[in-house]
């Protein structure tokens, strides 16, 4: 009930900072189980594409997010699990945990996710260098369909270190899907994958 | 004739109020069975600008209807309905506006006040009445301070281009736009309580002559005025729209402070100013790259599509009906 009602409050404040006014290039909403993978450039990001995505996908697509910052605070925490249904994972890497663990059981369990391969936010339009975890994705799960995503102005909106947001229209761009290709190496799939974004700017 | 002008004039604010909104409604009724006969007719061997036409009339048609209950109930919310109203207005404006012009990094911190402190700030000193601050907060105090704001971040590329961008997006999205609602606070002899009705008088002749401009452009145009700005503009569209809309202008007299003839001038400014605010809005926006300022209203575009003429027409109408009917 709770959960909801910040649901619904969080989808109209997005929209009256930054609209996220979704629109599909050469492509169409599609409900089976997807990863939306998209460039990264602020906190506003998950909340845009994630407002941007028609109701019925939105409901079963969950935003990765890192644990360190979101998992902590009872408010916090609250909006990435409750509100938000985030996969929560660990930055960093330890011998005896694998990060990309959390992705793998939620693609097991049917729901889609939202990524952002490059890591970390940067100000800036374009994208930089795709990290390995969405090839290890595709790896596992082929059937899973692979959606990139580009979000404009947010890099303008709220840049790294900045207190209030500027509200700039996002228009979140959704592409056409991609697929791993057979015997595809990593960095070959990386930079095909990077591209796709990179084609929708 | 007399007899229902004197009735009309004598009607209380709140009934004149009724009346209008009635007029408009039973008007957008025709426009949506009119819009649906169009429809209806069309055929498979129809024009694809036939089709685009016709669609277009009745997204238009049908945004006009929310447009008009939007602003119908803000109406009855009063005063501080009317001014939140045309907040929201000046904010989703000047998004627009920032969206398509480039800035940067440097300007973030004074665009952020833009939006979270001068417009509120400025609709505030309409609620208030505060006029002499109203008047040069924007072209005095955010013109300097905007500036000084962003100049701490030392990023001296295309700082003046910057600069004059962002002083000109407020200035039309906020100051400009805003003058419409500050009628409110004028003090009209013999018409105290009845500002909002000058307000949608404003507002109605507007809207009114943009509706009327397209309707005969795209019945009878055929020479274009500016082409290379406003594709869509027309003579035909303008003579017929203009002298239609200054006609009704003088029949809405009694809603206003003004004798039929004066209330036509009045109704002849706004249809120039709101002509020339098209054609300026439009270059920019042209300037910037885009073709419609956004999405927001079906059919339409964004909210300065709407809002162009108003931005142009509000700040010369409010001035004349101060310098000319306030003591």
């Amino acid at each position: 009930m709770l959960a909801s009602l910040v649901r619904f409050s969080l989808i109209g404040l997005v929209k009256l900072l930054v609209g996220a006014q979704a629109r599909w290039v050469n492509a169409a909403p599609n409900s089976e189980q997807s990863i939306y993978f998209t460039n990264h450039t602020s906190h506003l990001d998950t909340l845009a594409l994630w407002v941007a995505l028609p109701a019925e996908i939105r409901a079963k697509t969950r935003p990765v997010a890192a644990k360190d910052y979101w998992g902590s605070g009872i408010i916090k925490r609250f909006i990435a699990l409750k509100v938000l249904n985030a996969v929560l994972i660990e930055r960093t890497v330890t011998r005896h945990n694998d990060p990309l663990q959390p992705l793998l059981d939620a693609l097991f369990s049917g729901d889609s996710l939202i990524i952002f391969p490059e890591g970390t936010r940067r100000a800036q339009a374009e994208p930089s260098d795709f990290k390995g975890g969405l090839y290890h994705l595709a790896e596992a799960f082929h059937n899973v369909k692979l959606i990139p995503v580009y979000l404009d102005t947010l890099h303008r909106s709220m840049p790294k270190g900045s207190i209030l947001p500027v509200p700039l229209i996002c228009t979140v761009r959704f592409g056409g899907e991609i697929s791993l290709l057979p015997n595809e190496h990593k960095k070959a799939f990386l930079a095909r994958a990077r591209e796709a974004v990179v084609a929708l700017i | 004739m007399n007899e229902l002008a004197s009735t009309l004039q004598n009607l209380s604010a709140q009934h004149k109020f009724y009346t209008l909104i009635g007029g408009v409604a039973f008007l957008l009724a025709l426009a949506s069975l009119i819009g649906w006969r169009l429809k209806a007719r069309l055929t498979k061997q129809s024009s694809e600008k036939q089709q685009k036409i016709v669609h277009n009339l009745v997204s238009r048609v049908n945004a006009w209807w929310v447009m008009v209950a939007i602003f119908a109930v803000a109406f009855l919310a009063g005063k501080t309905g009317a001014i939140l109203l045309f907040t929201f207005t000046s904010y989703f404006a000047l998004r627009e506006f920032m969206t398509l012009t480039p800035t940067k990094a440097g300007d973030h911190r004074a665009l952020s006040l833009a939006f979270f402190v001068l417009i509120p700030l400025h609709y505030y000193l309409i609620y208030i009445e505060w006029y002499a601050l109203f008047t040069i907060l924007i072209p005095v105090y955010a013109f300097l301070l905007m500036p000084s704001i962003s100049v701490l971040a030392q990023d001296t590329e295309d700082f003046l281009t910057r600069a004059a961008k962002i002083q000109w997006g407020v200035m039309i999205a906020v100051y400009c736009i805003s003058h419409a609602p500050a009628l409110l606070l004028l003090q009209i002899p013999n018409f105290e309580g009845q500002n909002a009705l000058l307000l949608f008088y404003f507002m109605l002749i507007v809207q009114l002559s943009d509706v009327l401009q397209y309707v005969f452009g795209n019945l009878f145009g055929k020479t274009k005025v500016a082409p290379i700005v406003s594709p869509n503009k027309t003579l035909e569209g303008l003579i017929g729209g203009g002298f239609s809309t200054i006609l009704i202008g003088a029949a809405m007299w009694w809603i206003t402070p003004f004798t039929p003839l004066q209330s036509a001038s009045m109704a002849a400014v706004i249809v120039t100013m709101g002509f020339l605010g098209g054609l300026v809005m439009s270059a920019i926006k042209r300037s910037l790259g885009a073709k419609d300022w956004g999405s927001m209203i079906e059919g339409h575009g964004g909210m300065m599509d709407r809002m162009d003429s108003v931005s142009f027409a509000a700040p010369i109408f409010f001035h004349l009906t101060r310098y000319f009917f306030t003591p």
